[in-house]
């Protein structure tokens, strides 16, 4: 086995330093009715080639492009990620090393991660984020326990336009607790209906996600005051990041908590995961927030350097009284997220995600002008619910077009419509096309 | 003695991403617009976050210069314990990169996600067969994930019988994330210390368990690398008051082959598929924890779960007792990728072979260390084991002064001060992809340094000196926190 480096002449030379005869011998301290009684029954060891051609056999079974057109997004979307970011995170010493405990040889991942911590608060207009949570979901759902823990209030408010899969993993953590959930209606624009939160309601966090699911904008400012009013902190969630290179930030309008996924930052889909939890917030919240911190400090001759710091929030300290059981996070991911920050840029970005709004609104007038109707009127950012018959999905389907996804199962007044996604990667053809398909 | 590997290095100095570049310079090309500027109402548009600009030049020269101040399982060995540092075969990265893979979107209908599916319902009957347990789930993204499955499960399991239990046996050698991952699901962490053979004793569980005690979260082998004998007789004793047993396998790689979780009386079990089966740990993540369980416990896993049906996978959402999503997705795909190859490369026969030889090199070094560095409990481990400063300490050396020494021999420390049972520990986990000569090296670096302690502590006390920066001023960092830059 090309991993395992021992000869025989080295196990037998090892197992005479222990006085054993052979290597079952190390194991006499398992009792033996705990051994197995049958050795693993699994493939036999396979070549690398052997392995490549099978995975490529099932990767064949997988509908991607080129073969197939795809306009999905709704969380996990198609950006074109550069070379360079691919190759950089590639690096093995990035690769291949663990959480940097030992800060005089991760000085590379903490010096990165750190500046990670620092482009997400630019992008967010947040003042700290954390080295990173599993995915979009649980960012929300630890977003929603810190805010539970900042303001002793066990009820939270939560806008139905939050990407519904993140809703249900927030269902998944609250179910043990008390916790109270109160989910808020959308409008008929297709934005979150904030009006209904009355002054004299109590809640630890109204949570807001814009772009929404239906990829409309949403109004922040207008949901911090309102959340003010009933003294809760403003969680302003996302799927899509890309939008903060042409929007406003969630800071600048009230937000007190950002949080989503952050995928679209030079990650591939990978089937859903891993994608890169992000997790910002104030200052003043430092203490509640969960996840793994790096912070600036100097060595003994005064050289700047970086380590992990605020650990007695975490786990091997306070054990169960950690603010939460986050450990091993999305690290390589958060790397590769600030080279692809880095690489775009502030010049980048804004060209970048204005392509992405462009897009979109020039799919959003052809399906008008084809007749199509699009529900929500509100402003969206590369996404939108179209109205579409299962027959049309069906027949585009088989022409090798997935034209967005369908959303009744989520929104069941919504049967009949999909989520359609642009991004950079489709071309004005591309769109042309799609429309004529649609509208023929 | 042979040369030892560390060495001073062309280590380059590099600035903040932010202390480098020029506005207007780009790392990224798009093609010229095709469609026409759309108007966008003023209040919703900003002015783009304060983001360098670099070129191409600037990024690679930033990375790579960040890549050669890190010390990775390729740089050298990687002792740190409970961690499993093991090597992370090159075809891993290969698969997972995989156009067809790496491109999948995760909710298209599953007529068209046949591969992606197949590969996890093949990962979760591999994982099935190793841990001898019913049903898996590989939907967890890391081991305190799994523990917080793990947890939500029993929680659910007792609800669904009517009971509502408040409190979970968490053994002191129990891994730091579990009594936070019970916290979680409302339940008291009671903690059960391990006995003076470094094991948990049935007496202890028996006087623990209660009728208001939801289970037990046990780590096996435990922190101290010592197989959890007592482990069926305890399992007996927590199944007898009605509560299930939860087993921590972040240290399955000693047990490959060896032992069947599932006939142990184990119910429900995490692993950590960064560890045992090679995919790397990328500086922290990403990870999988897949969750293991036996049948009573399968309709609690988390949905959708993959079903086969006339030779087709679908992900169904059927199982009403289930404890929900934990993932918007299916978990970390591209993770799995990796470990499924892993096992594929391995074979059964391998993987056994992997843990004989992962527990061969923790007696090796346990049993040539002990002379140097004071062992903490005297017998035979599984995949590592424990040593302490107490020989050092009348020295006024500590654990932290010798690992940070180790580091200018060319070792990544071992994990220290940790499990907490054992004071100053030195917790050392070899892994069964290190020859024998990098554990002499490890020795003799060791018993160098042991000498050192007893002639010049100052060198200790200095060190280290072959890394990018020296000894760091963690206070000062906790105490004034600068997060951003």
């Amino acid at each position: 086995m090309r991993y395992l480096p021992h000869t025989q002449e080295d196990i037998d030379q090892m197992l005479g330093v222990l006085g054993l005869d052979s290597l079952d011998a190390l194991f006499s301290t398992i009792p033996s009715d705990c051994r197995r009684s049958r050795p693993l029954d699994l493939p036999d060891a396979m070549t690398e080639w052997e392995i490549l051609a099978h995975l490529e056999g099932l990767a064949g079974a997988v509908a991607a492009a080129p073969g197939y057109k795809l306009y999905v997004g709704a969380g996990s979307y198609d950006h074109y990620i550069p070379s360079v970011v691919s190759h950089l995170a590639g690096r093995s010493e990035f690769v291949t090393a663990y959480t940097p405990y030992q800060p005089e040889m991760a000085q590379g991942t903490l010096q990165g991660i750190f500046e990670f911590q620092t482009l997400v608060c630019r992008l967010l207009g947040m003042e700290v984020a954390n080295a990173s949570v599993y995915d979009g979901a649980s960012a929300l759902a630890e977003a929603l326990l810190m805010a539970i823990r900042i303001t002793r209030c066990p009820r939270v408010a939560i806008s139905t336009t939050i990407h519904p899969l993140y809703r249900r993993v927030v269902q998944t953590y609250f179910r043990p607790t008390d916790y109270e959930i109160v989910e808020l209606p959308y409008t008929q624009r297709g934005l979150t209906d904030v009006t209904l939160l009355k002054d004299s309601d109590r809640f630890a966090a109204v949570a807001v996600q814009s772009p929404n699911f239906f990829g409309c904008i949403e109004n922040l400012a207008e949901a911090s005051a309102r959340a003010k009013a009933t003294q809760a902190l403003l969680i302003a969630a996302f799927t899509e990041p890309l939008a903060y290179g042409l929007l406003k930030n969630p800071g600048s309008l009230g937000a007190d908590i950002a949080c989503g996924e952050g995928q679209s930052l030079g990650i591939a889909r990978s089937f859903g995961g891993p994608g890169l939890g992000l997790l910002a917030g104030k200052l003043a919240h430092v203490r509640n927030m969960p996840g793994r911190l790096i912070g600036q400090t100097a060595d003994t001759a005064g050289r700047r350097g970086f380590v992990l710091t605020l650990a007695t929030r975490e786990q091997h300290i306070r054990r169960e009284k950690a603010t939460s059981n986050i450990c091993t996070n999305n690290s390589l991911c958060a790397l590769t997220a600030a080279m692809y920050m880095a690489a775009l840029g502030r010049t980048g970005i804004k060209q970048l995600a204005r392509r992405n709004y462009d897009l979109c609104a020039y799919l959003r007038g052809s399906l008008e002008s084809a007749g199509i109707r699009v529900p929500f009127d509100a402003p969206g950012f590369n996404e939108l619910v179209v109205r579409l018959p299962e027959e049309t999905y069906a027949r585009l389907l088989e022409k090798k077009i997935v034209a967005g996804i369908r959303i009744g199962r989520y929104y069941p007044e919504l049967e009949d419509h999909s989520l359609v996604c642009v991004t950079e990667t489709a071309s004005k053809q591309d769109i042309d096309q799609l429309v004529k398909e649609l509208s023929s | 003695m042979k040369a030892v590997l560390g060495t001073t290095g062309l280590v380059l100095n590099e600035p903040l991403l932010w202390e480098k570049g020029k506005k207007g310079r780009q790392g990224y090309s798009l093609p010229r617009a095709q469609v026409p500027q759309a108007d966008i109402p003023p209040d919703l548009a900003g002015d783009g976050p304060d983001f360098p600009d670099l070129s191409e030049v600037d990024l690679v020269r930033h990375y790579t210069r960040l890549s050669q101040w890190n010390f990775g399982v390729d740089t050298g060995m990687y002792p740190l314990g409970s961690c499993t540092m093991k090597y992370n075969p090159k075809i891993n990265e290969k698969l997972a990169a995989i156009p067809g893979l790496a491109a999948a979107h995760p909710l298209l209908p599953d007529i068209l996600c046949q591969g992606a599916l197949q590969l996890m319902a093949e990962l979760e009957d591999f994982l099935a067969e190793i841990t001898a347990m019913d049903a898996v789930s590989v939907q967890p993204s890391a081991g305190a994930h799994g523990e917080l499955a793990g947890m939500l499960m029993i929680h659910a399991y007792h609800r669904n019988n009517a009971e509502h239990r408040t409190k979970i046996i968490v053994p002191d050698t129990a891994h730091g994330t579990n009594p936070a991952s019970a916290a979680l699901c409302g339940y008291r962490p009671v903690p059960v210390a391990s006995n003076d053979q470094g094991i948990l004793s049935l007496e202890q569980v028996q006087a623990a368990m209660d009728e208001q005690t939801a289970g037990i979260m046990i780590t096996n082998p435990n922190t101290l690398g010592l197989f959890e004998e007592n482990i069926r007789a305890i399992s007996q004793v927590v199944h007898g008051k009605g509560g299930l047993v939860y087993c921590d396998g972040a240290n399955m790689n000693a047990l490959m082959g060896i032992v069947g979780m599932g006939q142990i009386g184990v119910d429900i079990m995490h692993l950590n598929l960064h560890k045992t089966f090679s995919t790397p740990h990328g500086g922290g993540g990403p990870g999988s924890g897949p969750v293991c369980v036996k049948k009573p416990v399968e309709p609690y896993l988390p949905v959708p779960r993959i079903v086969r049906a006339e030779n087709r996978f679908h992900l169904s959402e059927d199982f009403p007792l289930s404890i929900g999503k934990l993932h918007a997705f299916y978990g970390n795909f591209g993770v799995m990728i990796k470990a499924y190859g892993y096992i594929l490369s391995m074979g059964g026969d391998g993987l056994k072979r992997a843990s004989q030889l992962a527990v061969l090199n923790a007696n090796y070094l346990r049993q040539r260390l002990k002379g140097i560095l004071h062992l903490a409990y005297d017998r035979m481990c599984m995949h590592e084991c424990v040593f302490s400063d107490k020989h050092q300490r009348p020295l006024k050396v500590t654990t932290l002064d010798m690992v940070k020494r180790l580091m200018d021999f060319g070792f990544h420390p071992p994990t220290i001060y940790f499990p907490l049972v054992v004071n100053g520990a030195i917790m050392i986990e070899p892994c069964e992809t290190e020859s024998k000569e990098e554990l002499d090296g490890l020795v003799d670096a060791f018993a160098a340094i042991a000498k050192e302690a007893a002639e010049n502590p100052d060198l200790l006390k200095k060190a280290p000196v072959n890394c990018k920066v020296g000894r760091l001023d963690e206070t000062a960092a906790a105490r004034n926190p600068r997060l951003t830059g």
